[in-house]
């Protein structure tokens, strides 16, 4: 690791009459941090870049913005439940995520494209595969990385969401187990929606195409569905509501938590899956989140090449 | 005021390579929905009301009218080939205008066409439901284009500002806050609809006066502002 160059120049062979010079080329014998450090060096750099920090002014702005207006209405929520000496919290844990879906989906819209679309655009992947990582390792760090900057993003009102709860002394055993619920659902969630937008976004080089592509997918299979769900509620064929509710990322989440997380459905009139319909809802979200893994690793087997 | 080479170039981009299959799959998903609701609920008025308004003008739309407004001129400022544009002895306006129309014209086709068609399949236009909210998604079209093309100009994050304004601000906070409704193209375009229809199926928090005013001073304020600002535009390198 010296700094100054040992003459090794000095020591050549009095007999060997052709070399000029010898600039004095030495390989590199320091510690190597190997392929586990370069994947998490990849992970927290990517999750960094996923809220703008380490990048421009500019570019922290949205994120920061949407974290902001995540945060925002559990904080009145939380104001309005201390200053009224409510019961219970105006809204579930585990509803707050479906309310807030459209800021959800904006949020990976945005940064799903801006964690992998440049480097497809500015050609930086090879160049990270010609480091010791492979393949899955840059796969899983993006992955993880993008399902963790989701997961604060969905988490932190849950938080806040809590802490007022306890400060406004609600029922604790209550509100923990609440809070337990809306914490594995928000979990679920992340991976969920990091996968789809990865995949998409790994699709384009182009950003802003990404982001439309990204939130296509995402609003209009929701709008689609819950027009489809509200018609079936009309026409009073309360049996086809749950299976309707497939077909979308954010019903997805909704009937499992029904389901199985204690939550009251968002479904139009109230109907979510019963336990058996729940266990399709639930193998659906898994194939889905272990889908669109396999479909990056195949995406990156060759790109570049 | 319109330049058939940029406009050619133009739909070139917008509608070249990938960017048509998502153009063309949103409205063949508006109008599977509405063949399979054909299907199993027969033709009833409410339900082609509420599909139309809600998935058709609510959804469809603003995301067509996004992709068609910042793609016109978007990517072009993105990787700076605008500049080749720019450089031609083409009056900046002119331009501008050029993209305005072909962008009104792609989001018009990919998003008023199918209302129609899905319109008629629901309820074969009963109480004139299709007709109106075909009107609606023509208007909106304009006004959109306009507002999302400037929107291209002005912010290299065009099309995230844009889907925000569509979907938080119309969507969410519409909802939300009735005063957010009076600032929404998509009210202003009810209002214009429910003027044609007449009936009571197509309502608008917004006066058809208040409405038409709104519509047409956003469209040319926007063209305006775009083509100032493409008349002084500085190109920012990859941030």
């Amino acid at each position: 690791m010296a700094v100054e160059q040992p003459m090794r120049a000095a020591a050549a062979p009095p007999g060997d009459q052709t070399r000029i010079h010898n600039i004095g080329y030495r390989s590199y014998d320091g510690p190597r941090l190997g392929r586990a450090y370069a994947r998490r060096s990849l992970y927290s750099q990517s999750l960094r870049g996923s809220y703008g920090l380490g990048r421009s002014v500019k570019s922290k702005v949205l994120p920061m913005l949407l974290f902001v207006v995540m945060c925002v209405p559990a904080a009145i929520m939380v104001a309005v439940a201390v200053a009224t000496k409510a019961n219970e919290l105006p809204l579930d844990y585990t509803r707050y995520a479906i309310v807030m879906q459209a800021v959800i989906s904006l949020y990976v819209a945005s940064q799903a494209p801006q964690s992998v679309s440049r480097d497809l655009r500015f050609k930086t992947v090879p160049l990270y595969f010609s480091r010791p990582i492979e393949t899955a390792d840059y796969v899983r760090a993006k992955y993880a990385a993008l399902a963790s900057a989701l997961f604060v993003l969905t988490a932190a009102p849950l938080l806040v969401l809590y802490v007022g709860a306890l400060l406004a002394k609600l029922d604790f055993a209550d509100q923990t187990k609440g809070f337990a619920q809306g914490l594995v659902s928000v979990a679920l969630l992340s991976l969920l929606f990091a996968g789809i937008g990865l995949v998409i976004a790994s699709v384009t080089p182009r950003r802003g195409f990404g982001i439309a592509a990204v939130i296509a997918v995402m609003t209009i299979s929701y709008g689609a569905v819950s027009t489809l769900q509200a018609i079936a509620d009309a026409q009073n064929s309360t049996g086809a509501i749950p299976w309707i509710g497939l077909f979308s990322p954010v019903t997805l989440i909704d009937g499992v938590q029904s389901a199985f997380l204690g939550a009251t459905s968002a479904f139009p009139g109230g109907i979510g899956p019963s336990n058996g319909e729940g266990v399709v809802y639930v193998l659906v979200v898994l194939g889905l989140i272990a889908a669109s893994y396999g479909l990056l690793m195949r995406r990156y087997r060759k790109v570049g090449m | 005021m319109y330049d058939p080479t940029v406009a050619r170039l133009t739909y070139r981009a917008l509608l070249g390579r990938r960017r048509a299959l998502i153009l063309g799959a949103l409205p063949l998903l508006l109008i599977a929905i509405s063949l399979v609701v054909r299907a199993l609920a027969g033709a009833d008025d409410q339900t082609a009301a509420d599909l139309l308004g809600g998935l058709a003008l609510a959804t469809m739309v603003p995301i067509i009218g996004v992709i068609a407004g910042t793609g016109a001129i978007g990517p072009e400022i993105d990787d700076g080939s605008v500049v080749y544009l720019l450089s031609k002895p083409v009056k900046r306006p002119t331009i501008i205008f050029t993209k305005l129309i072909v962008a009104v014209a792609v989001t018009m086709v990919f998003s008023a066409l199918p209302t129609l068609i899905a319109g008629f399949i629901l309820n074969g236009n009963g109480q004139q439901i299709a007709v109106a909210y075909t009107v609606a998604a023509l208007v909106s079209s304009i006004a959109y284009a306009a507002l999302f093309l400037l929107l291209g100009t002005v912010s290299r994050h065009a099309v995230v500002f844009g889907l925000v304004y569509a979907l938080v601000w119309e969507a969410l906070f519409g909802s939300l806050v009735p005063g957010a409704r009076t600032l929404s193209v998509q009210q202003w375009s009810l209002a214009v609809a429910h003027k044609v229809s007449g009936g009571d199926l197509v309502t608008s928090d917004v006066g058809l006066t208040t409405a038409t005013v709104f519509l047409v001073a956003v469209t040319v304020l926007a063209t305006w502002y775009a083509g100032q600002k493409l008349r002084a535009l500085t190109l920012a390198g990859e941030e």
